[in-house]
């Protein structure tokens, strides 16, 4: 590997991980604001413009605050859990493409960390390491609310995850692939045009019952409502997290954004087209690279990308407060019921009908 | 007649009822008044008939009050404490009039009582103490509320 390679690889690392963590201030503000002007009130608007410091206050507040362990716990697991969960998170981003390519000195860099041949794959097997974390939080609590909580959440996990993968099949089929960027550059091509509109081949458009069954369990492996059962507060009180306190919450309440910002990142990469330019930022990349401000061109063209790939992720992102303040949590049995009975027979019937469309070449 | 409709399929399929709440919580997002009030620079008007902090009247100067113990002998909380003493023109007046504010449950009894209008509720809400506070009278004097 050459130095510039290096050079490369570490910019990479740095701008998904900076990312990453700015998103959880960001979603702090976005969830608390949102939620509470979609209630008619306010929300925090007393610290700076907009309440924006509001999530620094909370952050200083997490790490200031007595970092107490009750009595009761196992002091070893319940230590590590809120590493495990958070982990994982960060882990799975690595497969994302956030851009296209770039060619610096006859070498061409694709923005993701690692184009694995089995990406969607990873994506699916480190996301689901995350519910260990759960688990184990629950049970090193040593509190019945906890346990009921994480139980929920691993129940909840391995249901949802049979559609997660099955939802996605149809894809792959597709598009011929597993690999993430593989996927996202075919969605650039056209898929039937409309006068002068193209619509392109993102996965929405070929895959929309795929679409909508990996949105329904992605919700659901996120633990977001309306499938946030593990901690559900009415019922569990907080849930596996009850017995954490100061910075150890705040590690559980980072893991749950983070992958909130994976799972939107997946939802784009998979079906929003990735990195592909979203309608009229073509003509904008090809004007600004006229002015002749930033000398190359392909540079421009990847900042485009990479801003088109944070409109849909923050799109995606802004979707999840949307949807958890619109509809009430599922009951346990009407989950279960759910997962298994519609969204499970569903998505083998997605599969059948996409594999019988691919094999008469109609897709 | 109460007639019990069948769901029908789409309805079923609740793809479309939830696409309705999306939009429904995005209406109430983006155009719905906001309701909260923002405290310490707007404060919701009450009722001239609110029970707050309590109040002496007082006619140039000098205090309604005659001692006359209807208030502590009516306050089911007795937290009204009167000693009464005599003016040089020989009328009654309150040396001490104390009010327990941690006891008084804010009847307003005390008021209806009062044959001379002097002990009165304001509608002061904003009450809160760092200690256990009794009110003097000198205190009461002062309290006038928008009265």
């Amino acid at each position: 590997m050459s130095r510039l390679e290096m050079t490369l690889m570490f910019v990479k690392i740095a701008i998904v991980m900076v990312g990453l963590l700015v998103t959880v201030p960001i979603m702090l503000f976005v969830e608390r604001r949102g939620s509470a002007m979609m209630q008619n009130r306010l929300g925090p608007n007393r610290m700076g413009p907009f309440g924006l410091f509001q999530a620094a206050c909370d952050v200083l507040k997490f790490i200031f605050k007595e970092d107490r362990a009750p009595g009761h716990v196992n002091r070893f697991y319940y230590t590590i859990a809120p590493w495990i969960a958070v982990i994982p998170a960060f882990m799975t981003f690595a497969v994302i493409p956030f851009a296209g390519s770039l060619t610096i000195e006859g070498t061409t860099t694709f923005f993701q960390i690692a184009n694995l041949d089995v990406g969607v794959l990873y994506c699916f097997s480190i996301g689901s390491l995350g519910v260990y974390g759960i688990i184990m939080a629950g049970w090193a609590s040593n509190n019945h609310y906890s346990l009921l909580g994480s139980l929920r959440s691993s129940a909840q996990m391995i249901s949802y995850e049979l559609t997660l993968g099955l939802s996605i099949v149809g894809l792959m089929m597709i598009f011929q692939s597993m690999k993430l960027g593989d996927i996202t550059a075919a969605q650039g091509a056209t898929l039937f045009s409309i006068g002068p509109v193209d619509v392109p081949k993102w996965g929405i458009f070929v895959q929309p019952v795929g679409f909508i069954l990996f949105l329904v369990s992605i919700f659901a492996e996120t633990n977001r409502l309306p499938f946030d059962l593990p901690e559900g507060e009415s019922e569990l009180i907080a849930g596996y997290h009850l017995e954490y306190g100061s910075m150890r919450f705040a590690l559980f309440m980072m893991a749950e954004f983070v992958n909130m910002a994976v799972a939107s990142g997946l939802i784009t990469a998979l079906f929003c087209g990735g990195w592909q330019l979203l309608p009229g930022f073509g003509s904008l990349s090809h004007f600004v690279a006229g002015l002749g401000l930033i000398q190359n061109e392909n540079l421009v063209t990847v900042l485009f990308q990479g801003l088109s790939f944070v409109i849909k992720l923050a799109f995606w992102m802004w979707f999840f407060v949307w949807v958890r303040w619109t509809l009430p949590r599922f009951r346990f049995d009407q989950l279960m019921n759910f997962g298994w009975k519609v969204l499970f027979p569903l998505g083998l019937l997605n599969v059948l009908v996409t594999g019988i469309l691919v094999y008469k070449g109609v897709l | 007649m109460l007639a019990l409709r069948k769901p029908g399929f789409l309805n079923r399929l609740y793809l479309i009822e939830i696409i309705r709440g999306l939009f429904i919580t995005m209406k109430n997002f983006l155009f719905h008044k906001k309701v909260t009030l923002q405290f310490p620079e707007q404060r919701r008007d009450y009722s001239p008939k609110y029970r707050g902090q309590h109040y002496i009247k007082a006619v140039n100067g000098v205090e309604n009050c005659t001692a006359c113990m209807l208030c502590p002998t009516v306050c089911p909380a007795e937290c009204i404490h009167i000693v009464a003493g005599e003016r040089e023109d020989k009328e009654k007046y309150p040396i001490k009039f104390e009010i327990d504010s941690l006891r008084c449950c804010f009847c307003g009894m005390c008021e209806e009582a009062c044959p001379k209008d002097a002990i009165k509720l304001s509608n002061i809400y904003e009450m809160s103490q760092e200690t256990r506070t009794v009110y003097e009278k000198d205190f009461l004097l002062e309290q006038r509320g928008n009265k």
